[in-house]
C-alpha cells in the first residue's frame, strides 16, 4: 500500500526540518494551490475527495468548510482555522505521532485549509503534555516564517497567515470544538450552545473551523494529487487512508497507516500480531473510550464509518482498545466511566451528577456490593444521560456507549459479580498480576476466571 | 484567598519583567487581555512550579480581570497547580489501555517506593504524584510522564533507573 500520511515516518523517520520535508515533495500541494487554484477550487477538490473528519465524528470536511461565509457574505475581520491536537480520547495515539515525526505536513495542511476558508489566523490547540510535538511544531513554524511559507504574502501569492501553538491547560472536554474555542479565549472549557455553529460564530465571535490533526494532514495530498486519487485509496465506501492501531494485551501494539475499509481482523491479527499467549479476544472498542464495544463476531467488518455504525458502534478515532478474556469487563467499564466522570466539565446536571452516580454503582458491582436493582439503575442511566438532547454536549452520551454495549455483550459478567458477591476475575490485583510488570510473564488463568468463560 | 496578602503586597511587582514580557508576547495575537489567562498561568507556573494566591491575584490584575474569574479558570484545568508541587511532577496514566496493562499495580509500586499517594509530595520536595488521563502512548502501556519526559513500558527496571534505590532500603 502507498503510504501517504506516514511517508516521512515509519521504520526510518526522516528528519523533521523544512529541507527534508521539501525534498520529499513537501509544500508541493501548497505551491500548486497558491499558483493555480482559487479557494473555491480547493474546496471543490476537498468535497469531491470524500474526506471525513478523523477526530471521531466523521463529518465530511468539505461540507464543514462550505458553511464558512466567504467574500462579501463575510463581515470584515479575522477568520480562524484551528487544528484540534488535544488528543485525549483514551486509547488514542495517532496525532502525537503525526506531529512529532512530520510537523510540516500538519502546517502545510493548515495553510491550505486556511487559504480555502479565507482564514488569516490559525492555532494548533495541543495537549500540554505533548512537549516534543510542541517543540517540533514551534521549530517548524519558525522555519516557515523565515522562508516565506507563513506570515505576510505567502510565496508571493498575497495570502497571509499567522500560525500559533497553544498548549492546553489540560481537560478532555477541550476536544469538543466549542469547548476548545472557549479554552482558546482563556475561559473555562464549557461547551457552547449550538447554533450558532463555529463556522459562523466561533473564536472571538468570528467564523472558525476546527479540524482534527489527521484530517488536516490529508489536505496537502488531496490538493497535490486530486480527489480521484484519494478516493481510490480506500477499500470500501470511505476514501483515503487512516491511522489505525491496537492497544491492550496484543502481541504487537502499535499504530499503522492503512487503507480505509481495512478489515478489523487484519488490524488485530496481522498488524497487532494477535493476542498475547494464553489470552483470547473478548471484545474491543473500535475507536477510543467513547465507542461501543464490539466482539469477536465483528472481526470481519471493514473499518469504514458507516459499516461500524451499522454494527452499533462508531469508528471514532480508529484506534482499537482490545479487551482480553482475563480482564474484567465490568472493571474496564468502571475505569472508563471514572475517566468521564472526572472529565465532565460540570456545566449540566445530568452529566455532572449522573456520571459519578454511574461510577459508584459500577464500583459497588465490581467490588461485590452490587444488588440486582443496580442493573436497572445502569440501564436507566444509559437511556437518560446516554440520549442526545438530555445533556449539553456529547460527553455523557459518549461515556454511556461502552457501558450500554458492555451490558449487552457481557451481561453474564455483571450478573456473576452480583450473584457471587465478588469479582470473578479476582479484582484489579489479580488482573494486574498478568501484566508484563511481573518478570514471570503471564500467569495461568484463575479457576474463577475460567468459570466465566 | 488570603485577604491580608492582597493588602500588604504590591501586586504589580509580583510578576517578573520576563514573565510580563512573555505574557505580552501572547497578547499580541489575542484581542482581549483575559484571553491570555491560561497562557499567563502557565508562564508563571513554569518558573515557580505552581500558582500561589499572590501570583493569581497579580496575573488577574495584569490581565484586567477579577481574581475570582481567574480562579475559576485556574482550577478547571488539570495542568494548572494551585498548590505547591515538587521539582518533578509525575503524571501517571490511569486510562483504559494502561489500566489493562497494569497501571494500578504500577501506582502501588510507585507509591510505596516514593512514600507518597496521589496529590502528595516527597519530603525532599523532588516528586509529586498525580494521575493523568491518557498520555497518547497506549501502544507502550503502562506509561507516565516525569517532568517533561514521557516514560513508556514502565517496569521494575525503569523504576530502578529513574528512582535508583529510593524507597528500597
Amino acid at each position: 500500500m502507498e503510504k501517504v500520511l506516514t511517508r516521512n515516518i515509519g521504520e526510518h523517520p526522516v528528519p523533521t526540518d523544512l529541507k527534508a520535508y521539501e525534498a520529499n515533495s513537501g509544500y508541493q500541494g501548497l505551491r500548486k494551490a497558491l499558483s493555480t487554484m482559487s479557494p473555491a477550487e480547493c474546496l471543490q477538490s476537498i468535497s469531491d475527495s470524500g474526506l471525513r473528519g478523523r477526530g471521531g465524528a466523521g463529518f465530511p470536511t468539505g461540507m464543514k468548510w462550505s458553511f464558512v461565509p466567504m467574500g462579501d457574505k463575510c463581515s470584515p475581520g479575522h477568520k480562524y482555522l484551528i487544528a484540534n491536537a488535544d488528543e485525549m480520547e483514551p486509547g488514542t495515539y495517532k496525532d502525537r505521532l503525526l506531529m512529532e515525526y512530520d510537523p510540516h505536513q500538519l502546517i502545510e495542511g493548515m495553510i491550505l485549509s486556511a487559504y480555502t476558508i479565507g482564514a488569516d489566523m490559525a492555532y494548533v490547540f495541543i495537549r500540554g503534555e505533548y512537549h516534543v510535538a510542541i517543540a517540533r511544531l514551534r521549530d517548524a513554524i519558525a522555519e516557515c516564517n523565515n522562508n516565506g511559507l507563513l506570515g505576510e504574502d505567502i510565496l508571493g501569492s498575497g495570502f497571509t497567515l499567522q500560525l500559533h501553538v497553544h498548549p492546553s491547560g489540560g481537560r478532555y472536554i477541550c476536544g469538543e470544538e466549542t469547548a476548545l474555542i472557549n479554552a482558546l479565549e482563556g475561559k473555562r472549557a464549557n461547551p457552547r450552545a449550538k447554533p450558532p455553529f463555529p463556522q459562523v460564530s466561533g473564536l472571538w465571535g468570528r467564523p472558525t473551523i476546527v479540524n482534527n490533526v489527521e484530517t488536516l494532514c490529508n489536505i496537502p495530498h488531496i490538493i497535490d494529487r486530486g480527489a480521484d486519487w484519494f478516493k481510490s485509496l480506500g477499500l470500501g465506501d470511505d476514501a483515503g487512508t487512516k491511522m489505525f492501531g491496537a492497544s491492550g494485551r496484543v502481541n504487537n501494539p502499535g499504530c499503522w497507516e492503512l487503507p480505509m475499509g481495512t478489515p478489523i481482523r487484519d488490524i488485530v491479527e496481522i498488524h497487532a500480531g494477535g493476542m498475547q499467549p494464553g489470552l483470547q479476544l473478548r471484545g474491543f472498542l473500535p475507536g477510543g473510550g467513547s465507542t461501543d464495544f464490539l466482539t469477536a463476531d465483528h472481526l470481519d467488518l471493514a473499518m469504514d464509518y458507516d459499516v461500524i455504525g451499522k454494527a452499533g458502534s462508531r469508528m471514532g478515532t480508529g484506534l482499537l482498545v482490545v479487551l482480553d478474556d482475563h480482564t474484567c469487563p465490568v472493571a474496564m467499564v468502571l475505569n472508563l466511566i471514572q475517566f468521564f466522570a472526572h472529565e465532565s466539565c460540570g456545566f449540566c446536571t445530568p452529566c455532572r451528577e449522573g456520571l459519578p452516580w454511574t461510577r459508584q454503582v459500577l464500583e459497588d458491582i465490581e467490588q461485590g456490593r452490587g444488588r440486582w436493582e443496580d442493573l436497572e439503575t445502569l440501564a436507566y442511566q444509559v437511556s437518560y444521560i446516554g440520549a442526545m438532547g438530555n445533556t449539553h454536549c456529547a460527553l455523557a452520551p459518549g461515556a454511556m456507549e461502552p457501558l450500554q454495549s458492555a451490558l449487552k455483550y457481557f451481561r453474564e459478567d455483571f450478573d456473576k459479580h452480583i450473584s457471587d458477591g465478588c469479582c470473578p476475575y479476582g479484582g484489579a490485583n489479580k488482573m494486574a498480576a498478568h501484566s508484563h510488570l511481573t518478570s514471570s510473564g503471564l500467569s495461568s488463568p484463575s479457576a474463577d476466571a475460567e468459570g466465566v468463560q | 484567598m488570603n485577604e491580608t496578602m492582597l493588602i500588604q503586597t504590591d501586586l504589580d511587582s509580583v510578576l517578573s519583567p520576563q514573565e510580563k514580557a512573555e505574557i505580552d508576547a501572547e497578547l499580541l495575537h489575542i484581542p482581549y487581555k483575559s484571553g491570555a489567562a491560561i497562557d499567563a498561568l502557565k508562564i508563571v507556573q513554569a518558573k515557580r512550579r505552581w500558582v500561589s494566591d499572590e501570583c493569581l491575584q497579580a496575573i488577574a490584575r495584569y490581565l484586567e480581570m477579577s481574581a475570582e474569574d481567574l480562579e475559576g479558570v485556574a482550577t478547571f484545568y488539570n495542568l494548572i497547580y494551585r498548590r505547591p508541587v515538587g521539582e518533578n511532577v509525575i503524571l501517571l496514566c490511569d486510562s483504559v489501555s494502561c489500566w489493562i496493562c497494569g497501571c494500578e499495580q504500577l501506582k502501588a509500586k510507585l507509591s510505596s517506593r516514593l512514600g507518597i499517594d496521589y496529590g502528595e509530595t516527597t519530603a525532599d520536595d523532588l516528586y509529586t504524584l498525580l494521575p493523568v488521563p491518557c498520555l497518547g502512548a497506549c501502544d507502550r502501556a503502562p506509561v507516565m510522564m516525569v517532568g517533561e519526559e514521557l516514560v513508556t513500558g514502565v517496569d521494575d527496571n525503569k523504576l530502578d533507573q529513574l528512582f535508583g534505590q529510593r524507597g528500597q532500603g
